[in-house]
């Protein structure tokens, strides 16, 4: 279906030639982190349709694209998400709890309940606070990554963006910089054919996303998205090559949002079911399991464990994250400054003095 | 005479305009197949499938073409999904399409109108909340257009895509399902450029528009259980402004209290509180007072607090009401 860098076969075997022979632990990790981040996309949606939390923005599908990745760099890097990727924040060691905070945005929520459901952030994973206008992070990456070089330090950064964020004027800004200053940016469209209802048809016509890289000056490679290896290999090349010096790549995950844009959406409106099981059909999950299984490392018993273990996990966290209040009214004026100032310390007063507080 | 949401409204006026003018051309984000995330362009793709573009996801482009459809004629009426995602089109707007007729003579014009959800209410954070109609009203050469009601919306709309200038049309996204009006088929327009006094009252003038109007129609009645009546002047057009209608109403009450959701400081309330004390001090029995949002970021979970409402507004006039 795509022609793009695949390494998982379908009985399970893998390429020899491209296998980046993950050891155990690492390929069990690898499987567990896109676990995770599927099952807590439908609980998350289950919260949501039940009001509990405000909006939801699923990975369907997307999860060997972020969680492969997100595994191939190393700590010292930074990664840079749009928003459809907290499984690489999970990864990173974001606390559930932290995340179900965020999601409700409550006063144990890191950022007080300022932004939307899935805006999170993770400083301690290096992992940059999200911004809804698409594109705006794919410079910051660049930046990031230019700023590396400059302090001479040999990491590199991850940028997620979409197939409609390739229209943007700031991918083209970014790619651009990118390609001048030769900045170890390893920049990961995911492009699952979908900018809400728009088709990737009416972002581009090139025949491909990753064709555009060249014109920059750099490589563009296309892998199959819904091959968590084939991700991971791409990633960990392109960021190894980044790091020695070699500037950036682009990879083009080629792959399906399985599920709706969010919680607002109904994608019943723009698009065929037939095209959606066309692509459930390879699945990247069943595709990797089917490697750990060929490979001797899963069975239906570790299956259900993780299953298990993912699950209680989760729901700790919903409990957890349930039981904080709401954010202290406090926290609405402080983090506009470093230090606030009076204008700003008059309307807090203002509003707080008749309060009796 | 069909009872209509402002969605409904927007709709009809899109529609209707299409039939009347071949050259009114729809485009934006998720505006075809999908009908607008808000559903304001719903089933136009099918009765216009040559004249509504699902577009690349880039404001800038989206307004740029637009300009230049205008330019050669046409008259584009591009949609901005949010208006906290025009900031990629800011320099479309304000340095070409605000500024195309006065650098030519004339010569070239931009009868363009952006529409535009904006305003907070929904529960959208940071970035599907944000009132930045006062970067426009900045700008000399374009005109800002705020409804309020499923009718107007509807006359408001029209007038704007017959508007030989460009328009920003903006959309408060709270108001869009709140209510339903009766809007009549066929012609409705509201000319650009006059307020409408939504509720007479003679102790002090409640100044806003957008959501803020319905805001303050509500502390109206708050305040008349009180024994205050409050006038409510919406003001409907922003750019250009009704100076009259506002003047009138201040001068006859004395008291003005300015309500805006946008941040405080440079709001557009403070051009109409510095209208005031330019042109009806000497009418003013007290200071003029504003209610506004905060000059902090929009927020999500203390949305309400930030928001002004009713009780807000009524401790305004309480203030007013000493003097
Ligand atoms: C600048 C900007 N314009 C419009 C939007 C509204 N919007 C949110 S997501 C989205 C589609 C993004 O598509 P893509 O980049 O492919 O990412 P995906 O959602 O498919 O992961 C749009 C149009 C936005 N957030 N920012
Ligand atoms: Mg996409």
């Amino acid at each position: 279906m795509v022609d793009a860098l695949h390494i998982i076969r379908d009985d399970g075997s893998t390429d020899p030639r491209l296998d980046p022979e993950l050891s155990e632990e690492d390929a069990v990790r690898l499987y567990r982190g896109m676990s995770l981040q599927r099952i807590l996309d439908n609980r998350m949606l289950a919260l949501q349709r039940q009001g509990r939390i405000g909006f939801y923005g699923p990975s369907l599908g997307q999860e060997a694209a972020i969680v492969g990745a997100a595994m191939a760099m190393e700590p010292e890097d930074w990664i840079v998400p749009q928003y459809r990727e907290p499984g690489a924040a999970l990864i990173r060691g974001m606390p559930l709890k932290e995340l179900l905070c965020q999601l409700i945005g409550n006063a144990e929520d890191p950022v007080h309940g300022r932004q939307m459901p899935c805006h999170y952030v993770y400083r301690k994973g290096n992992y940059l606070s999200i911004s809804s206008p698409v594109g705006t992070q794919i410079p910051h990456a660049v930046g990031i990554a230019w700023a590396m070089r400059l302090r001479g330090e040999p990491h590199a950064v991850l940028v997620f963006f979409g197939d409609g964020a390739t229209s943007t004027a700031d991918f083209h800004a970014a790619m651009n910089f990118a390609g001048v200053f030769r900045t170890p940016t390893v920049f990961l469209c995911n492009n699952n054919q979908w900018a809400i209802s728009v088709p990737v048809a009416r972002q581009t016509a090139s025949a491909t996303l990753a064709q555009k890289a060249p014109a920059y000056g750099f490589d563009g490679v296309r892998v199959d998205g819904m091959d968590a290896l084939a991700v991971f290999r791409a990633t960990g090349d392109a960021a190894r090559r980044a790091r020695e010096g070699h500037g950036p790549t682009m990879i083009e995950a080629v792959t399906y949002r399985l599920g709706p844009h969010s919680s607002s959406d109904d994608p019943s409106r723009y698009r065929d079911e037939s095209e959606v099981a066309l692509w459930r059909a390879r699945d990247p999950i069943a595709r990797y399991r089917r490697y750990l299984e060929h490979a001797g490392w899963w069975d239906d018993g570790r299956e259900a464990r993780l299953e298990q273990e993912i699950g209680d996990e989760i729901t700790r966290a919903i409990q957890e994250a349930e039981r904080a209040p709401p954010p202290a009214v406090e926290t609405l004026f402080t983090d506009v400054y470093a230090e606030m100032p009076d204008h700003l310390r008059d309307q807090r007063d203002a509003f707080l003095a008749p309060r009796g507080r | 005479m069909p009872a209509m949401t402002m969605v409904q409204a927007i709709n009809n006026a899109l529609r209707e305009e299409m039939r009347r003018d071949d050259r009114v051309i729809v485009l934006g984000e998720d505006v075809g197949r999908n009908g607008g995330v808000f559903r304001c362009t719903e089933g136009l793709l099918d009765e216009f499938p040559e004249r509504v573009f699902d577009t690349p996801l880039a404001e800038g482009g989206i307004i740029g073409t637009a300009i230049g459809m205008a330019l050669y004629g046409l008259r584009p009426v591009p949609e901005i999904q949010f208006m906290d995602f025009i900031y990629p089109a800011f320099d479309q707007i304000v340095s070409e399409a605000a500024k195309m007729r006065y650098r030519s003579g004339g010569q070239f014009t931009v009868p363009m109108t952006i529409r535009t959800p904006f305003g907070g209410g929904i529960r959208g954070g940071h970035y599907h909340s944000q009132s930045s109609e006062a970067y426009f009203c900045h700008t000399p050469g374009l005109k800002v257009v705020v409804p309020s009601t499923p009718k107007e919306a509807k006359g408001l709309l029209t007038a704007s895509i017959r508007d030989p200038d460009p328009v920003m049309f903006l959309e408060p996204k709270k108001l869009y399902r709140s209510s339903r009006e009766e809007v009549p088929e066929g012609e409705v327009l509201v000319p650009l450029g006059e307020a409408a006094v939504r509720r007479p009252g003679k102790d002090v003038s409640l100044i806003a528009y957008g959501y803020m109007a319905q805001v303050c129609l509500e502390a109206a009645t708050k305040a008349a259980a009180k024994g205050v009546e409050a006038e409510v002047i919406d003001l409907r057009t922003l750019v250009p402004l009704d100076e009259p209608t506002l003047l009138a109403s201040v001068k006859k009450t004395g008291r003005a209290v300015v309500v805006y959701e946008a941040p405080r400081t440079a709001g557009f309330g403070a051009e109409i509180s510095a209208i005031l004390a330019e042109k009806a001090i000497e009418y003013l029995r007290g200071p003029i007072v504003r209610v506004t949002g905060f000059d902090t970021p929009f927020p999500y979970a203390l949305e309400d607090v930030y928001l002004p409402n009713s009780d807000r507004v009524l401790a305004a006039i309480d203030k007013v009401m000493t003097f």
